[in-house]
């Protein structure tokens, strides 16, 4: 399933790449692949802007602007005058998924 | 001379760790369901700390897990068949993933737990097995940094475990990927009914206080003469949001959940519709609230899912939300100026 396409703010810098692979190991929808030694953005439609790929390149190769993609979450950020937040307790709605 | 020491209270360390069994009582599935019902929600901690299942030693493999009660029995389960440990953290009942996203589970509350919980007097390998959703908080080379530990991210899900082991470690890319299917989408629909009831009760108690209005004022009796179809609209946009817009997700033809929504509410109430008798102007009228309600409802769904993003969500709002309000007050205009004339 894919959302909205051209939307997600995942960038990648080639140069920094190393290849390791923890990019490709993490994210949960198969965004990244491995081409000639270098990671490459394979599937941007597919990034949910979760940040665990930037999180654990240790190469800082890449750049996301993560967050919660729910609409609630962001209500209540407009709402509160902050970053969206998920009311989540991490329960039911929120087994697999946040928010 | 009186050194009398009493050895019997010296234990090595790893007996006095708390034991669990892979077992699921009659409790935990209770537990399990009254979960999904969003029941007693915020009961389901486990106590932080390390666990051991079966009879694990200084070489067993550590899992680690959230310290949210159904995340936790959902591992051990899985483990059955291991002798391992488990380190729960402290991510205030929350599970992994969205615990991950607020930090809880994450970099610096892992390492305090390691230290804590003498993790490195407890094993000699130096391995530790964090769910790939962690990924999100926990940064596997700031641990190795600050504490030694090499972390290995294993599947998205628990029941991939024992394969994951046997291949020495390692994920096939299906094991990877974080999927919604149709039952997993049907599990979050109870939560998500009762989220709302109190806005739900609240709407349809304006459509049928609206319904007894009259030139001469509002009729209590005109209420309950006429609030049928009025409230069947609300509700059908209700279901059509939060049921039916989820369970068929991917048949909708359009990408942005409000959209989806609106187009399952559109089908139903056009369904209901050809029950009822109605004038035209009250068959818009509630068609348009029902159909915002649907369109909102579905859009608030993108908390739920698995592979929505946050622009894609902000920009989505940018027009629906407009749109949604836009057709609700129109809608209750209509129906008021329905029964004026
Ligand atoms: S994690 Fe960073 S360095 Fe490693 S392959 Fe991915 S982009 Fe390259
Ligand atoms: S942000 Fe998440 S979904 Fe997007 S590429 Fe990175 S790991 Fe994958």
């Amino acid at each position: 399933m894919q959302y909205l396409r051209n939307v997600a703010t995942l960038k990648l810098n080639t140069g920094l790449c190393t290849g390791c692979r923890l990019c490709v190991i993490v994210c949960p929808h198969a965004v990244f692949e491995i081409e000639n030694k270098k990671a490459l953005i394979a599937n941007i439609d597919n990034c949910m802007e979760c940040g665990a790929c930037a999180l654990n390149c240790q190469f800082g190769a890449i750049y996301v602007k993560s967050g919660v993609g729910c609409a609630s979450g962001i209500l209540n950020g407009i709402l509160n005058n902050t970053e969206p937040t998920c009311g989540c307790t991490g329960t039911g709605a929120k087994e697999s998924s946040c928010c | 001379m009186n050194n009398s020491f009493d050895y019997s209270n010296i234990k090595p360390l790893t007996l006095a760790i708390p034991s669990v069994s892979a077992k699921w009582t009659g409790n935990d599935f209770a537990n399990a369901v009254k979960v999904r019902w969003g029941i007693g929600r915020n009961n389901s901690k486990i106590t932080p700390g390390i666990y051991k299942i079966g009879n694990p030693n200084s070489q067993s493999d550590i899992f680690v897990s959230a310290n949210y009660k159904l995340s936790f029995d959902i591992l051990r389960k899985n483990l059955n068949a291991f002798d391992a440990w488990i380190l729960v953290i402290d991510t205030k009942g929350v599970n992994v993933w969205c615990a991950a996203g607020k930090g809880t589970f994450g970099t610096e509350n892992l390492v305090r737990s390691i230290n804590k919980n003498s993790i490195k007097d407890i094993v000699t390998h130096r391995r530790l097995i964090v769910p790939q959703l962690g990924a999100v908080g926990v940064a596997a080379y700031k641990i190795m940094e600050l504490t030694g530990f090499r972390v290995i991210f294993g599947p998205v899900r628990a029941s991939d475990i024992s394969e994951f082991v046997k291949a020495g470690y390692k994920a096939t890319p299906g094991m990877r990927r974080v999927d919604f299917p149709f039952y997993e989408r049907a599990k979050l629909i109870p939560v998500d009914l009762v989220y709302w009831k109190y806005r739900l009760i609240a709407a349809l108690f304006v459509v049928f206080l609206f319904s007894g209005l009259d030139r001469s004022g509002f009729l209590f009796s005109k209420m309950f003469q006429t609030s049928l179809f009025p409230v069947l609209n609300i509700l059908t946009g209700y279901f059509a949001g939060i049921v039916i817009t989820p369970l068929l997700l991917p048949v909708f033809p359009v990408r942005a959940f409000s959209l989806k929504g609106a187009l399952c509410g559109l089908i139903f109430i056009a369904i209901l519709n050809w029950f009822f008798i109605a004038p035209t102007i009250e068959r818009i009228a509630l068609g348009l609230i029902g159909i915002a309600v649907a369109s909102f409802t579905a859009l608030n769904f993108t908390g739920a899912t698995t592979y929505t993003s946050l622009s894609g969500v902000k920009l989505e709002m940018k027009w629906a939300i407009p749109f949604q309000i836009g057709f609700a007050a129109v809608g209750l205009l209509l129906f008021i100026i329905s029964k004026l004339i």
